[in-house]
């Protein structure tokens, strides 16, 4: 500590620029994992909700509700990963909300890393939540008399499809944890893309079993493709025709929202 | 001395109908302290802020070694370290941890940012809570850890916004000490504090603001001599006795001779010092007045920091200081 100031690192060049981008997101998605795993309750907790949606509908409601062609167990069960992945974004908002309110946002912002890797690392993070939270539906699923009828290869593609949407999501949740920029707020207005889009879907009731009017968004609505795209891809039936419009869906989301939050995250200047 | 290292030229502020900063300048010239000094509300964390490249300013200019807070942020946030007024630190991970998250964000080498952590652990006392996770911390140690990542990359300017509050007397000293030191190896600091002690011993120079705008600037001893010099202060034991004493004063001191009732007080302008004082002292004791006290009081900065600050209906500064308040009475600041 006898000279604080001799060896300041010199400022990255453009060459590493891109590495170092990606270091800070791998920093900020590292911390947001230890947080992770230092609060299990949470996770457990985050996987309470899906989990009992699906004993719901598997048990109490899906005996009167009639599936053309097939057993309800195998339809509702891809539905709820999907469910499961949106639920989790809802931690997304929440937990950026807890880190403006925190004062950590302010420190990053003040460090010389890049202006995206705290919305990128905790999305990331986000992700890996996901694929755990997935794994422990997947299990549940097996467990209530869910099976696969497809191929390996069909499988992985309908978890892919999962991720896709929950991680496209998490940037609509960040989204909404920078508006509203307080924990229990984030909290509540994440409950609304749930009632948005896995309700009026084709999630738990088939889409035509609805009124008309309500048919017309239920089919095109991004939840209902993916949860359509993954059934067929994990337990079979035509999948080409959704599995193309939730990539397109994803991607959509994705490229509006992840721009759109990190704009939010640069005004916080003002 | 060398080129100014923080430069801040009209800036304003507002939130709202809160106007937080109309129109401050301040500089400060590389390896020395700047103090911030204000009230609640003064706008000290609104211009830390701007410095910082948190909030951008309505109007005016800031530059912090060369760099505008606005247009070369990105560079600006290299050469800085910030400690905010409230800690920022991980409660989830642990002191190292969170130094080490920090290190990583201004690209220090791993092996460094390992090396510069526990460096930073042990330099504030925090080697045995280092693999401790923050929650379990108290405040003073959260505090002393939100300092020390402010450090973590060897900043050239070092921003802290009231860094000794919340700390005891011994840690505020060695903090205090260890300020010194990175001054003298050439960091610049603005602080912003409360303490005007604090301000005494670790300022070059003293900007004080009030409701947004600058309200003094210039070293301790400068802004002492605003509110008038030494002056020779007898405290009665009676009030009857008060405007004899006052009489009996006449003609000692460079100045006529205050009365403040309240206090029971009598005070003579005596840039001459002992000599008046002595000269105070036969002639109240040749006419038998009874006293409690007969001294010499110099002003302090919280004479100035009041008559600057604390009266907003009487003018600012005035020659006599004999109605300024006792040095103690700090106007709505937390005291050490
Ligand atoms: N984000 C904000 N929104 C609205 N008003 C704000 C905001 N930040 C600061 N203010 C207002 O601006 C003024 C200056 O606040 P600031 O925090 O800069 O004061 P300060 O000198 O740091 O005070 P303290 O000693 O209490 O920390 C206050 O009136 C405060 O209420
Ligand atoms: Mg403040």
């Amino acid at each position: 500590m006898n000279s604080p100031t001799a060896d300041r690192p010199a400022p990255p060049t453009a060459s590493t620029e891109l590495a170092v981008i990606f270091s800070d997101i791998g920093g900020i998605a590292q911390r947001n994992l230890r947080r992770l795993v230092r609060t299990p309750q949470l996770l457990l907790i985050s996987t309470a909700q899906p989990l009992l949606i699906l004993l719901l509908f598997r048990y109490v409601l899906g005996g009167a509700i009639a599936i053309p062609g097939g057993h309800y167990v195998d339809y509702i069960v891809p539905a709820v990963f999907v469910e499961a992945s949106l639920i989790g974004g809802s931690a997304t908002s929440v937990g950026l909300a807890e880190d403006l309110k925190s004062g950590i946002i302010d420190r990053f912002r003040a460090l010389p890393m890049a202006r995206s890797a705290v919305l990128a690392g905790r999305t990331v993070a986000d992700l890996c939540r996901s694929v755990l939270v997935l794994a422990m539906m997947i299990t549940v699923g097996v467990l209530v008399g869910f099976r696969f009828h497809n191929s390996a290869t069909a499988i992985l593609a309908g978890i892919g499809l999962v991720l896709m949407f929950g991680y496209a999501m998490s940037w609509v949740f960040a989204s909404i944890g920078l508006a509203v920029k307080d924990p229990e707020t984030a909290q509540v207005a994440s409950i609304l893309p749930f009632f948005l889009l896995i309700f009026p879907s084709s999630a738990f009731v088939p889409v035509s079993t609805m009124p008309g009017w309500l048919q017309a968004y239920a089919k095109a609505q991004p939840a209902t493709v993916t949860i359509n795209a993954v059934r067929a891809l994990m337990v079979g039936g035509p999948a080409h025709h959704w599995v193309w419009q939730s990539v397109v869906w994803s991607i959509g989301i994705g490229m509006v929202f992840a721009p759109l939050a990190v704009r939010q995250y640069r005004n916080l200047t003002s | 001395m060398a080129e100014p290292m923080i430069e801040v030229e009209a800036v304003t502020k507002r939130f709202g109908s809160t106007h937080a900063l109309t129109g401050v300048d301040l500089t400060a010239e590389a390896g020395t302290v700047l103090g911030l000094l204000g009230p609640n509300g003064a706008g000290k964390t609104t211009l830390v802020r701007i410095l910082t490249t948190l909030l951008e300013p309505d109007s005016g200019r800031a530059r912090i070694a060369g760099y505008d807070v606005v247009r070369d942020a990105d560079a600006l946030r290299r050469v800085i370290g910030l400690a905010g007024q409230y800690a920022a630190v991980d409660e989830l991970l642990t002191g190292r941890e969170n130094l080490e998250l920090v290190g990583r964000f201004y690209h220090l080498p791993k092996a460094e940012r390992r090396h510069r952590a526990r460096e930073v652990l042990d330099r504030f006392g925090l080697t045995d809570a280092g693999e401790r996770q923050v929650k379990t911390y108290s405040g003073g140690m959260r505090r002393r850890l939100d300092l020390g990542a402010s450090l973590v990359g060897h900043p050239s300017v070092l921003i802290l916004d009231e860094p000794t509050t919340g700390l005891d007397p011994r840690t505020r000293n060695d903090l205090w000490a260890f300020i010194e030191r990175l001054v003298a190896d050439g960091t610049t600091v603005l602080l912003t504090t409360q303490y005007l002690q604090e301000a005494e011993r670790l300022a070059h120079r003293i900007v004080v603001i009030d409701r947004g705008r600058v309200v003094a600037d210039g070293t301790a001893d400068e802004l002492k001599n605003r509110t008038g010099g030494a002056v020779v202060e007898a405290r009665v034991t009676n009030d009857t006795d008060l405007n004899k004493v006052a009489a009996l004063l006449v003609g000692i001191g460079e100045g006529p001779p205050q009365v403040d009732a309240e206090r029971r007080r009598v005070a003579v302008p005596a840039t001459g010092g002992a000599k008046v004082l002595l000269a105070a002292g036969r002639r109240l004791d040749e006419a038998g007045i009874d006293l409690d006290d007969l001294g010499i009081r110099r002003p302090s900065l919280d004479d100035v920091f009041l008559s600057l600050t604390g009266h907003a209906a009487t003018p600012p500064v005035n020659g006599g200081s004999a109605a300024a308040p006792q040095a103690g009475s700090a106007p709505r600041g937390r005291r050490p």
